[in-house]
C-alpha cells in the first residue's frame, strides 16, 4: 500500500484514502467541436503509460476531495513529488526518489 | 520418560505433562513441546508421506522451514486445518493431529507404489503423456492425478473462529529476535523511539535458544537472554512472539500475523485466533538469520535424516535426542558442534563424516575427547531403513574418485550442507542480491526500501558477529531517523563459528541416474529431475523450477532453492548468477485466509447501507435486494403472496389510489454557486439556463465518449442552487466525475459540490390520490395544478418537517418526492402512512417501481442502457441542448460510429402470442437462419403488467426507431417468439394521469 | 524432436531419461528474418507456431527480454472460457476454446486442458439480467452457457455458500461446461517446442530496444541488446511492455498497465471441482491439479510495472473467497505474485495492423489474455502472413477508438441501478 502526500492537506497518508485518476496533464481541448476524431481519440484514450517517471493524477477521495498531480516511478512505485492541480509539470532533473 | 527425553536439557517444563493424539494414538509430551518434538521424544520419526512418491518422511527441520512433517490439526467441530507444520504447532491437552497423504495408514501406504515406479514419474512426465485418447484426460487421467496430488484434506465446516486486524506505526521494526535482532532492538531503543521486535517462534531468542553453552557478558546465554528481554521491555520495546512477518510491501509496510490461540488448551472468550498487523515502520532491520541446507544424496529423505542444527535445537530447546546412536554427515563445521552436544547429552555418535579432508584441529580434538569416529574426506552415498533410517553408506573420496563403501549403523542421521541467508523479506522489497562465491550463496545487495539486514541474514556466522552487526545496524536505523545511539557490543565466550564448503549432489559410486537424492523433499524433486529439466532445454532457473516444481512446496523453497540452483548451475555449466535465483514470493510462511479476511466476514464482508426507513420495511415484511452497497425493499408480500402477486397488488394500488416508496437511496448532489448554471450546462446534456427557480427537469449525463452514464431529476432550488439526483449505484461516480471536471478542467467556475445522499430521506408518493393525501400536510405551497404543476420543486414544510418537495413522477401517476432531513425519514413515512390509510395506501418496493416506470417507458440506466447507448439510441434526443456550444459528451456523440446508421435503439416490444419475454433474450430479424445467428438487439426490460393487461417489454433493436410495427423474432431454447416493435410508452401516452 | 508418448516415456525411463533432447534450442539471432515477433509469451510463440504450420513461414525469430513464458503466460490463474457478450468477443474467445480442446494433441505436449466448467455467480438482480443476456446471446452464437439455480450451483460446486442471508446471496449462476483451465507454462513450452521444431528461432534474454523503420516509414527490423535484426515484418505481443516497444515506431496505444495479483493456497486433496467466478464480490477460484486453490484478484488502481501489488487488495480478495466459500477460511495462502496487465478502455484486445506498414500488434488483453492464447495466436499469424485481419479479429482494430465502435465488454457488465 502506497503512502501518498496530499499537497492540499500537507499530510502523507495511506493509499486507501486516495483514488487514482489516470495520466496527468491531458487537457480537454478548449473547443471540442473543432478537433478531429483522431485528436478526440487521443484526448480520450491514448496514454503515455510511462515505464519510469509517470505524471499522474490522484484524488484525495476520503480526505479533502481535491484532485492533485504526482510524479511517480512506475518501476519502483515510489513517489518523487506531488503538486497541486494546474501547477506545471516539475522538471525531471529536479526530482529525486524519496528514501534511498 | 522415554529414553529420548534428556533430563536437564531444553526449555520445556517436564513437570507439566501434556498429551495429545497422533493418528488416534495418545502421545505424551510436556509443556513447551511442539508436535514434532513430542513425537521425537517418543521415538517417533515417521510423520508423513511425500507428495508424489508417498515416501515415508519425518521431520527434517525444527522450525517453520519444515517440508515433510505436515499434519492435520483439529480442535473440535469446525476447527480443523491441513498441512500444519508439526515443528511449529505447540501441543496442548487434547489436541488432535493426523498424518496426511496416506492410505490406508501412515506405515503402510498403497500410494508408495509410485515410489517403485519412480523412473516413470520423472520431472515433467505428465507433459509427455496422458494425451490419448483425447477424452481420457478429463474423465480418467486428470481425476486420477488430482486424487493422487494434494497433501491434507480441506476443512469442510465453517470456521467458528474470529480474526482481527490492526494498523500500527513504529520507528524501528526489527524482524527476528536472535542475537542480531536483540542487539539491533537494544541499539534502537533510544528515548522517544517506538521500537517493535517480532519473532515467529513461541519465545524470543532465536539461535540463543539452541546454544545455551555461549556466555554473553559473563552470563550463560539463557540468563543473558532473560535479562536482555527484560531490559528491552523496560526500555519500551514491544516484543511480539508467535508473530510472523509475512510480507514486505511498499514504503515499509510490513504485514505481520500474530497467532493468538493455536497454542492454548482453553480458548479465551472473545479472543481472535489470529491478528493481522499492518505495520508501517520508518526503518526496518531484517534479522531473520540463515537456514541450514540439506546435503543432496541418495536416501537423504528417510525418517531420521535431519538437519544437524535442527537436531541440536531438539536437544537444547526441547530436551529431545533425535537418536541415541546418530551419525553425522556434513560439509560445514557447525554440524560438529551439534554432534558434540548430542554426545554430551548421552548419545553414542557413530561417526562424523565430513566431505572435507582438512578439518580444524579444535573440532578433531572435540571429537576425539568424546570418542567420536571421524571420517574426513568422505561422501555419503545412501541410507537404509524402511520407516526410519538404520544405516548410512559412506565412501572415501580421493582425488575426485569415490572409493569402497562402508555402512555405518545409526538411528538418526544429522546432515549439514552449510547455511544460506534467509532473504525472503529482502526479496519482497524488490531488493537486489549479489552472488558470494566464497559462501556459494546470494547475499543482500541493494533495496529501494528503508531497510537494513543484519547478522546471519547477510552471511555473518556466530553469536558474537551477529550481536556486533545487529548493534551496528540498529544504530544505523536510529541515525537514519536523525537521532544518535550508542550501541554497546556484548562480549561472547564459547561462541561457535565455522566455515564449510558447498556441494551440488554429493559424489557417488552408484548410478547417479537412479539416485533418489532429494532437493525439494515435499514435492519429491530429485537432483536428476533438475538435470533432466536442463537437458530438455530449461535454461532459466524459473523454467527449471516450473518444470520440476522445485521450490514450490509449502516450505516456499526454504530448503530447496539454493541446492536446486547449485545443481542447475552445474548442469548448465554456468555460474549461479547467470542462472538466477527464483523470486521469493510472499507470504514468508503459509498464512491463514482468515487472517487476511479479518473482520470482513458474513454481514461485515462489506458495509450494508440502509435508509432510515429500512427498519419500517423490515418490520413490515419486506423482501430485500442488494443494490450496490444498499439493501433496498424489493417487494412487500402479504401472508401467502408470491413475488408476482405482491408486485401486481402494489402496482394496482398505486395506479388506482396511492403507493408509497422509499427513494432515499437515490444519489443527491447539491450544486451551488454563482456559476452553478454554467456548470450544469457543461455537465449535463440538457439546457439549464432557462429553467426557472422551483422547477425541475430530467437530466442526462454522458461520458466524454458520448455514451449515457447516468440520469436523474434535477431541481433548481434557487438561482444558483441545484438539487441533483443520480441513480442509486451512480452517486459516488457522478460526484467524482463532476469534481474532476470542476477542479481540473474548469477551475475558474465558482461552484461548490456536496454529496447530500445521506442528508435526505426521500419518500415518493404516487397515485391518483397522492395530492389529496399530501396536501393537508404541506405548508408553504398549494398542491394544485396551477400552484405546483408537474416538474415543480419547492422548499416547504411537510408534516411540520422542513422539506424539499418535488412534483415528479417515475410511475406515470401524480407523483411527489418529499425530501426531509434524513433522521426524520421514518417519522415522515409513518405520518404519511397514517394519513394514507383512508386511501388504502400501499407500500411498494423496487420491483413495482420498475414495472410502473416500464409501463410509462422511462428507462433505467444500467438496465435499458449498457454503456454503449447514446441519448438518441435511447430515444432521448430531446434531452440534448442543441444550442449549447459544448457539454460533456457532445464531441463524443459526433464520432463516426455514434452517428452511423443501424445503431441499436430503444423500442417497445409486444409479443404476438401475449407471452412474457425474458430479459436479456436476443432478437433476430430472420428466425430461420442457422447458428451463429445475426443478433440485432436484446430485451432490456420485460414485465407482466396488470395495468396494460398484457406483458410488455423494452428492447434495443438495430435501427429500431424506423421499424415501428415490424415483427422481430426472439429465438428461445424451446421456441421462437414473434414480437411487434412499438413505441416505448405503454401507459397513458397523453400524460393525462399526471394532472391533479 | 523426440515425440512425446507413453512408449517413449517408458523407453526413456528405462534408460534413465538420458535420451531426451532439448525442447527448444538456445538460438542466437540471425541477420535477417521474414518475421520477428517481439515477446515470447503464449501469444507470440503461438503466432510463430501457426505461421510455420499454417502459412509456410518458418524464417521467424521470437525475441524476449527474459525467459520464454515469463510474463503473463506464466502468471495468470489459467481460467479459460468464451461466454462473452458481444458477438465479436464470443467468436474470438470461442475460436480459442475450440482450439484448446485438442491443443495437447496438436502440439504433442500435454497442456492439460481441463473441461471442468466455469461457473459465474450472480449476486444481485442486475447480475441475473446481465448473465441471462449473456446466456441468450451465447446460445445464438453457438457458445455453450446455461443458467443454474442457486441449488444447482451448490450441486455443481459444493463449497459455494448459497445461504439466503449472505451479504451478497447467490441468486444463480451461468455455467459454461466446455470452459475450464490449462497448465499455463506448458502452453508456452508446447508452442515453443512446436515452433522450434519447424525452424523458428527462440531468442531469450535479448531485449528489443526499438523498432527501426525505413525511409518510407515501413518496418526495417528491430534493434536489440544483441544488435540490429533485419525483418520484413515485425509483430509485437509483449504484454506489459507494448506501449514502450510500439512507441519506438511512433504508434501510440490506448493502454494502461496495471498490477494484477493472484495467489494459491497450500495444496489439498480434491475439494473444488470447477472454476467459480464471482464478479460482484471479486472472487475467482479453481483448484489446480496439484491441489492448490488458485485465486485471482482485481487490478490495483495505478499504472505500475513493479509486478508487485498492495495488501488491501489481497485482504479483499481473500475476504471475498471466504464469503463465497466459508469452508476455506482456515486454509492457508501459500504464495502470491503479481503481473502487469495492459488494459484498453473497452477491455477488449487490439489485434491487427498498425499505421506502420508491416508492423502488427496484439495487445490489450487486460486480465483475460491466457484463455485466448490459441485463438489469438492463430488469427494474429493469419494477419501477419496475409497482411490483413482474419474475419475473427477484424473488429479488434486500433481504429475503433477513433470511430467509437468499441467492443465494450466492461460497459456491457454495466452498473447496478
Amino acid at each position: 500500500m502506497l503512502l501518498i502526500h496530499c499537497p492540499y492537506c500537507g499530510e502523507t497518508l495511506p493509499e486507501v484514502e486516495f483514488a487514482y485518476a489516470g495520466e496527468a496533464h491531458i487537457a480537454r481541448p478548449e473547443n471540442p467541436s473543432a478537433v478531429s476524431d483522431e485528436e478526440w481519440a487521443e484526448y480520450l484514450f491514448m496514454r503515455d503509460n510511462v515505464k519510469g517517471v509517470h505524471y499522474e493524477r490522484w484524488r484525495h477521495l476520503h480526505g479533502c476531495g481535491r484532485f492533485f498531480n504526482a510524479a511517480r516511478n512506475t518501476i519502483t512505485d515510489k513517489f518523487l513529488t506531488t503538486y497541486e492541480a494546474g501547477a506545471p509539470r516539475p522538471a525531471l532533473d529536479t526530482l529525486t526518489e524519496g528514501g534511498k | 520418560m522415554s529414553k529420548y527425553r534428556v533430563s536437564g536439557r531444553g526449555r520445556i517444563d517436564t513437570s507439566r505433562p501434556v498429551s495429545f493424539t497422533f493418528d488416534g494414538k495418545r502421545i505424551k509430551g510436556a509443556k513447551g513441546d511442539t508436535v514434532a518434538s513430542a513425537l521425537l521424544a517418543n521415538g517417533i520419526h515417521l510423520m508423513g508421506r511425500s507428495f508424489k512418491y508417498h515416501r515415508p518422511r519425518g521431520a527434517v527441520a525444527a522450525g517453520s522451514e519444515e517440508p515433510n512433517a505436515l499434519i492435520g490439526t483439529r480442535r473440535g467441530p469446525g476447527r480443523f486445518e491441513p498441512n500444519t507444520r508439526a515443528t511449529v504447532q505447540e501441543i496442548w491437552e487434547g489436541l488432535e493431529t493426523n498424518s496426511q497423504n496416506k492410505f490406508p495408514s501412515l506405515k503402510f501406504d498403497v500410494g508408495a507404489v509410485n515410489d517403485a515406479a519412480y523412473m516413470m514419474f520423472s520431472a515433467g512426465f505428465y507433459y509427455k503423456t496422458f494425451m490419448w485418447p483425447r477424452s481420457f484426460w478429463d474423465k480418467v487421467y486428470e481425476p486420477f492425478i488430482r486424487a493422487a496430488a494434494g497433501l491434507g484434506v480441506s476443512p469442510k465446516e465453517e470456521d467458528p473462529d474470529t480474526y482481527a486486524s490492526r494498523n500500527a506505526f513504529c520507528d524501528v521494526l526489527v524482524i527476528g529476535s536472535g542475537p542480531a535482532g536483540l542487539a539491533a532492538a537494544r541499539a534502537a531503543a533510544v528515548e522517544g523511539l517506538k521500537v517493535v521486535l517480532v519473532d515467529e517462534n513461541a519465545e524470543a531468542g532465536g539461535t540463543l535458544l539452541s546454544e545455551p553453552q555461549a556466555v554473553i557478558d559473563g552470563k550463560p546465554a539463557w540468563d543473558w537472554l532473560s535479562s536482555e528481554l527484560a531490559a528491552l521491555k523496560a526500555a519500551g520495546v514491544k516484543i511480539m512472539t508467535r508473530t510472523t512477518a509475512i510480507a514486505y510491501y511498499h514504503q515499509n509496510l510490513i504485514g505481520l500475523v500474530e497467532k493468538l490461540s493455536d497454542h492454548l488448551e482453553v480458548l479465551p472468550q472473545d479472543t481472535p485466533r489470529e491478528r493481522l498487523w499492518r505495520m508501517r515502520a520508518k526503518q526496518v532491520v531484517l534479522a531473520q538469520g540463515a537456514l541450514e541446507k540439506p546435503l543432496v544424496f541418495h536416501g537423504n529423505d528417510r525418517p531420521g535424516v535431519m538437519l544437524a542444527g535442527s537436531a541440536q535445537t531438539y536437544l537444547n530447546r526441547y530436551g529431545v535426542l533425535v537418536g541415541t546412536s546418530p551419525a553425522v554427515v556434513t560439509s560445514h563445521d557447525s554440524a560438529w558442534f551439534s554432534a558434540f552436544d548430542l554426545a554430551d547429552a548421552g548419545a553414542k555418535v557413530q561417526a562424523i563424516v565430513d566431505t572435507r579432508s582438512e578439518i580444524r584441529q579444535e573440532l578433531l580434538d572435540g571429537a576425539k575427547s568424546r570418542g567420536i569416529r571421524v571420517l574426513a574426506g568422505y561422501t555419503a552415498t545412501g541410507t537404509e531403513g524402511r520407516l526410519r533410517v538404520k544405516s548410512v553408506r559412506v565412501n572415501p573420496m580421493q582425488s575426485g574418485k569415490v572409493g569402497a563403501p562402508e555402512t555405518i549403523s545409526c538411528d538418526a542421521l544429522l546432515m549439514s550442507g552449510g547455511w544460506t541467508p534467509s532473504l525472503h523479506l529482502f526479496s519482497h522489497t524488490q531488493g537486489k542480491l549479489a552472488w558470494d562465491d566464497d559462501r556459494t550463496t546470494f547475499l543482500p545487495d541493494y533495496t529501494p526500501e528503508d531497510c537494513v539486514i543484519a547478522g546471519a541474514g547477510r552471511g555473518l556466522w556466530g553469536i558474537a558477529a551477529a550481536l556486533a552487526d545487529g548493534a551496528e545496524k540498529g544504530q544505523q536505523a536510529v541515525e537514519a531517523l536523525g537521532r544518535s545511539a550508542i550501541a554497546a557490543v556484548p562480549a561472547v565466550k564459547n561462541d561457535r563459528t565455522g566455515t564449510g564448503v558447498s556441494h551440488k549432489e554429493l559424489p557417488t559410486d552408484l548410478s547417479p541416474g537412479k539416485a533418489k537424492a532429494f532437493v525439494d523433499y515435499q514435492n519429491d524433486v530429485t537432483a536428476k529431475d533438475l538435470r533432466l529439466a536442463v537437458r530438455e532445454g530449461m535454461k532459466s532457473i524459473e523454467h527449471v523450477k516450473r518444470y520440476t516444481t522445485n521450490g514450490m512446496a509449502t516450505d516456499q523453497g526454504k530448503m530447496s532453492n539454493i541446492n536446486g540452483l547449485n545443481i542447475a548451475s552445474d548442469a548448465l555449466g554456468r555460474k549461479q548468477p547467470q542462472v538466477g535465483l527464483t523470486t521469493f514470493r510472499p507470504p514468508y510462511t503459509p498464512t491463514t485466509f482468515g487472517a487476511f479476511a479479518g473482520y470482513h466476514r458474513g454481514g461485515h464482508f462489506e458495509v450494508t447501507r440502509k435508509t432510515r426507513i429500512d427498519s419500517w420495511a423490515a418490520e413490515n415484511g419486506a423482501v430485500f435486494e442488494p443494490v450496490s452497497q444498499w439493501r433496498r425493499a424489493w417487494y412487500f408480500p402479504k401472508a401467502g403472496e408470491t413475488m408476482d402477486q405482491a408486485v401486481a397488488r402494489e402496482c394496482a394500488a398505486t395506479r388506482s389510489s396511492v403507493g408509497i416508496f422509499d427513494a432515499s437511496t437515490l444519489g443527491k448532489i447539491e450544486v451551488v454557486g454563482p456559476d452553478a448554471v454554467e456548470f450544469m450546462n457543461r455537465m449535463y446534456t440538457n439546457p439549464w439556463t432557462k429553467l426557472g427557480v422551483n422547477r425541475c427537469r430530467y437530466g442526462l449525463l454522458l461520458g466524454d465518449d458520448g455514451f449515457i452514464r447516468d440520469d436523474g431529476v434535477i431541481g433548481r432550488m434557487g438561482q444558483d442552487k441545484f438539487h441533483v439526483t443520480t441513480t442509486t449505484g451512480g452517486a459516488a461516480r457522478v460526484l467524482n466525475m463532476m469534481e474532476d471536471y470542476l477542479q481540473t478542467e474548469w477551475p475558474d467556475l465558482n461552484v461548490w459540490l456536496t454529496s447530500t445522499t445521506e442528508q435526505w430521506s426521500t419518500i415518493a408518493l404516487n397515485g391518483p390520490n397522492a395530492a389529496k393525501l399530501l396536501a393537508p400536510l404541506v405548508e408553504g405551497v398549494e398542491l394544485t395544478e396551477e400552484a405546483f404543476p408537474h416538474m415543480s420543486c419547492v422548499e416547504c414544510t411537510v408534516a411540520g418537517m422542513p422539506a424539499r418537495l418535488f412534483r415528479v413522477s417515475f410511475t406515470g401517476e401524480i407523483g411527489f418526492e418529499v425530501n426531509v432531513p434524513a433522521p426524520m425519514g421514518r417519522q415522515l413515512w409513518e405520518t404519511l402512512w397514517k394519513a394514507g390509510e383512508q386511501y388504502g395506501i400501499t407500500a411498494y418496493g423496487t420491483e413495482t417501481m420498475h414495472v410502473l416506470r416500464a409501463e410509462k417507458g422511462y428507462i433505467i440506466v444500467g438496465q435499458d442502457t449498457d454503456g454503449t447507448v447514446t441519448p438518441d439510441d435511447a430515444g432521448m434526443a430531446w434531452a440534448i441542448g442543441k444550442a449549447k456550444p459544448d457539454f460533456v459528451g457532445k464531441r463524443g456523440l459526433a464520432r463516426p460510429d455514434l452517428t452511423a446508421k443501424g445503431r441499436k435503439q430503444l423500442v417497445g416490444l409486444l409479443t404476438e402470442d401475449g407471452s412474457k419475454l425474458e430479459e436479456g433474450a436476443q432478437i433476430v430479424f430472420d428466425p430461420a437462419q442457422p447458428v451463429p445467428m445475426k443478433m440485432v438487439g436484446h430485451v432490456t426490460s420485460s414485465y407482466d403488467t396488470g395495468t396494460t393487461g398484457r406483458p410488455i417489454a423494452l428492447a434495443l433493436v438495430e435501427g429500431g426507431h424506423d421499424r415501428m410495427g415490424e415483427t422481430v423474432h426472439i429465438p428461445m431454447p424451446d421456441r421462437t417468439i414473434a414480437a411487434k416493435i412499438t413505441g416505448t410508452v405503454f401507459y397513458d401516452p397523453e400524460n393525462a394521469k399526471l394532472k391533479i | 524432436m523426440t515425440r512425446f508418448n507413453a512408449f517413449n516415456l517408458v523407453k526413456n525411463a528405462l534408460g534413465g531419461h538420458k535420451a531426451w533432447t532439448e525442447q527448444w534450442p538456445e538460438s542466437q539471432p540471425k541477420a535477417e528474418y521474414d518475421v520477428v515477433i517481439v515477446g515470447a509469451g503464449g501469444h507470440g510463440l503461438g503466432a510463430a507456431y501457426y505461421l510455420a504450420t499454417q502459412h509456410g513461414i518458418t524464417n521467424i525469430a521470437v525475441i524476449d527480454k527474459g525467459w520464454l513464458g515469463g510474463g503473463n503466460t506464466g502468471r495468470n490463474t489459467t481460467i479459460i472460457r468464451s461466454n462473452y457478450l458481444y458477438d465479436e468477443s464470443a467468436r474470438l474467445f470461442d475460436h480459442s476454446v475450440d482450439l484448446w480442446q485438442t491443443l495437447s494433441q496438436e502440439l504433442n505436449y500435454n497442456v492439460m486442458y481441463s473441461n471442468r466448467g466455469v461457473l459465474m455467480l450472480a449476486h444481485n438482480v442486475h447480475d441475473v439480467q446481465s448473465f441471462k443476456r449473456h446466456i441468450h446471446a451465447n446460445r445464438l452464437n453457438g457458445v455453450d452457457n446455461r443458467w443454474l439455480s442457486p441449488e444447482e450451483c451448490k450441486e455443481y460446486c459444493p463449497p459455494i455458500n448459497i445461504a439466503k442471508d449472505a451479504r451478497y446471496p447467490v441468486m444463480g449462476g451461468a455455467l459454461q461446461e466446455r470452459a475450464g483451465t490449462a497448465r499455463h507454462d506448458a502452453v508456452a513450452w508446447g508452442y515453443a517446442r512446436g515452433a522450434a521444431a519447424r525452424g523458428v528461432d527462440i531468442i531469450q534474454n535479448c531485449a528489443v530496444t526499438a523498432i527501426r523503420r525505413n525511409a518510407d516509414g515501413s518496418v526495417a527490423g528491430v534493434e536489440t541488446a544483441k544488435g540490429f535484426i533485419k525483418a520484413k515484418k515485425v509483430a509485437v505481443s509483449a504484454s506489459g511492455h507494448n506501449t514502450q516497444v510500439m512507441a519506438t515506431a511512433d504508434v501510440r496505444l490506448p493502454l494502461e498497465s496495471m498490477p494484477l495479483q493472484a495467489l494459491v493456497s497450500e495444496p489439498v486433496k480434491p475439494i473444488f471441482p470447477c472454476v467459480v467466478m464471482s464478479n460482484a464480490v471479486h472472487a475467482y477460484c479453481s483448484q489446480s491439479d496439484k491441489g492448490e486453490l488458485v485465486i485471482g484478484s482485481g487490478t490495483d488502481q495505478y499504472v505500475s510495472y513493479s509486478q508487485r501489488g498492495g495488501l488491501p487488495l489481497i485482504e479483499h480478495t481473500i475476504a471475498a473467497i471466504s464469503e463465497v466459500f466459508p469452508i476455506f477460511n482456515r486454509m492457508r495462502m501459500l504464495r502470491k505474485w503479481g503481473g502487469i496487465t495492459d488494459n484498453t478502455p473497452d477491455r477488449s484486445p487490439i489485434i491487427g495492423k498498425t499505421p506502420v506498414q508491416n508492423l502488427y500488434v496484439n495487445c490489450g488483453w487486460g486480465t483475460g489474455g491466457f484463455k485466448a492464447t490459441p485463438g489469438s495466436a492463430h488469427v494474429f499469424a493469419w494477419t501477419i502472413a496475409k497482411d490483413e485481419p482474419h474475419p475473427i479479429n477484424a473488429p479488434f482494430t486500433l481504429d475503433r477508438f477513433r470511430t467509437g465502435r468499441l467492443i465494450d465488454e466492461a460497459a456491457a457488465a454495466a452498473v447496478a441501478h
